[in-house]
């Protein structure tokens, strides 16, 4: 008998190992459920499976009688736009500071200290500000989770600047090279990988921002409509909205591995 | 006048005097090895050379003028590691020079002036033996052939001096001897002024035209650090017998340099 360290589940197994603690916690919540059901068959708490097809049906193919639209789609297009220009607006102003601050020592004496200090405040703490300062439109939300995340891609990638070994900068420059080639040739691209990391990393935070703005202020969007019929304990629509979300931030992190992997193959671990 | 004349060079941190009393004149085309105790200040000289590090007191002057205070087009260097540029391939990471020089905003070139870079970096890199590694990247290559594209690189700017640190002190004997009739040859053909730090002393003897022997004359055991390294020893190689060589190899043993292989 191999020590317990020593011993891997072949593929079979994991699939099976995988698998077994969502089967788990569904069967589990089946026997609550129905317990629930029997019980009173109006609770709306832990609803049947019939209830969450009947709620799916609606939001996600049903056109609502009031607005005369697909409300899941509408939800999911403003949320995904919204996401989209946070966190691109974030990585080109990551991208940027954090070449500049970690290649021009300059620069990183003045605005180091900052964007440290930016980093510890906690955005939700300054959301009033946002939607005092920028409205409650799209703006605020945008801006919202781009005040949540730039520091932190700042200083990730400043940080993945500083590790670049000396010798190459000073190889560059005996090859002639400027500071602004040095950037562009020997930086830029070495640090192009790591930012997609960052993304990723900082893309649940970027969530938890617009789901927050939304419950706020809104009128579509996922987390509005969690928000919203939170009021009528509509737990039929909320569990499915989490399920897809959950699986909207599982496809956009997978997406960006694989345009990792394809756009620079060897330097993703 | 000399080409490189070094003035009277100190160099100290705080109270810790590293060097002290460096005087030297160096023509144009000497191939200069450098040996001695670690830590005696080898490569903070080189580094003076280089440009990334500033003398305390005295002056390296170059062509008549102070040398540049950081690191540009005429000194080329090769680092033990971390020479080469990871994320180019081994063409590419030689064509950097010539793509640096002649595109100042991009510092990436198209068209004909890309394929006279190309062509001339396949010659340079079938010169040192990488002909048949163009399309690879150094991550693939064993270390003696990351030195090679690292001299390479070096070489497509054409520097008139070149500096070595310990270049060859991680590759196995057997390379390094392959190595050294690499640096040999390139440097008669590129007419280079070479300055080359080594732990080895037999490789001292048998590279290049001066030995320059790094050691503290002075030392107060009260105070370790109160006098620097000087050039105890300026050897033309080639002129020295074997008693010397032997002298030599006991004198940096004790003083801490690992034993050479005989």
């Amino acid at each position: 008998m191999k020590k317990l360290i020593n011993q891997h589940p072949n593929k079979t197994a994991r699939w099976f190992l995988g698998l077994l603690p969502f089967a788990i916690l569904l069967v589990l919540y089946l026997i609550a459920s129905d317990a629930r059901l029997t019980e009173n068959p109006n609770d709306k708490l832990l609803p049947a499976f019939a209830t969450f097809g009947d709620a799916i049906y609606r939001m996600a193919f049903e056109a609502n009688k009031r607005s005369g639209d697909i409300l899941l789609w509408v939800d999911t297009a403003s949320s995904l736009t919204r996401l989209a220009w946070g966190v691109g607006i974030s990585a080109l102003v990551g991208l940027l500071f954090g070449v500049l601050n970690g290649t021009i020592p300059f620069l990183r004496a003045s605005f180091s200290p900052l964007v440290t200090f930016l980093s510890l405040i906690p955005p939700m703490a300054i959301l009033p500000i946002l939607f005092i300062a920028f409205g409650l439109g799209e703006l605020a939300k945008v801006m919202l989770i781009v005040i949540g995340i730039t520091p932190f891609l700042i200083r990730d990638l400043q940080q993945r600047v500083l590790e670049i070994p000396a010798e190459q900068l000073i190889k560059a420059q005996t090859l002639g090279a400027s500071t602004w080639q040095i950037m562009l040739r020997v930086v830029l691209p070495q640090v192009l990988p790591r930012l997609i990391d960052a993304v990723r990393l900082s893309l649940g935070a970027a969530w938890l921002f617009l789901i927050a703005a939304e419950a706020i202020a809104a009128d579509q969007g996922l987390g509005y409509r969690i928000f919203l019929v939170r009021r009528y304990l509509a737990m039929d629509v909320i569990l499915p909205y989490v399920l897809w979300i959950t699986l909207l931030a599982f496809v956009v992190d997978y997406g960006l591995k694989k345009i990792s992997l394809w756009c620079f193959p060897g330097s993703t671990a | 006048m000399s080409y490189i004349e070094i003035n009277n060079l100190w160099k100290e941190y705080g109270d810790q005097v590293v060097l002290e009393r460096i005087n030297a004149r160096v023509k144009k085309g000497d191939f200069i090895t450098i040996v001695g105790a670690s830590g005696c200040g080898k490569t903070t000289f080189l580094k003076m050379l280089l440009g990334t590090e500033s003398a305390s007191r005295g002056a390296i002057v170059l062509d008549g003028k102070p040398i540049p205070a950081e690191p540009s087009a005429e000194r080329g260097i090769v680092f033990q590691r971390y020479s080469v540029f990871p994320h180019m391939t081994v063409l590419k990471n030689v064509m950097l020079a010539r793509e640096l020089e002649h595109s100042r905003l991009l510092g990436m070139l198209f068209g004909a002036k890309r394929n006279a870079a190309k062509k001339e970096a396949t010659e340079l890199l079938e010169r040192v033996g990488l002909g048949h590694a163009l399309n690879k990247y150094p991550h693939e290559l064993s270390g003696g052939m990351q030195q090679r594209l690292a001299l390479a690189q070096s070489l497509m700017r054409k520097p008139a001096i070149l500096l070595l640190d310990e270049p060859f002190g991680a590759l196995d004997p057997g390379i390094r001897a392959d190595m050294h009739a690499l640096v040999l040859d390139l440097w008669k053909q590129h007419q280079l002024t070479i300055f080359m730090i080594t732990h080895d002393l037999k490789e001292g003897f048998s590279l290049g035209t001066r030995l320059w022997v790094f050691d503290k004359l002075r030392h107060d055991p009260q105070a370790p650090n109160a006098y620097g390294a000087r050039v105890t020893y300026d050897i033309p190689v080639g002129q020295a017998d074997r008693s010397l060589y032997r002298q030599l190899d006991r004198q940096l043993e004790s003083s801490g340099l690992p034993a050479t292989p005989a």
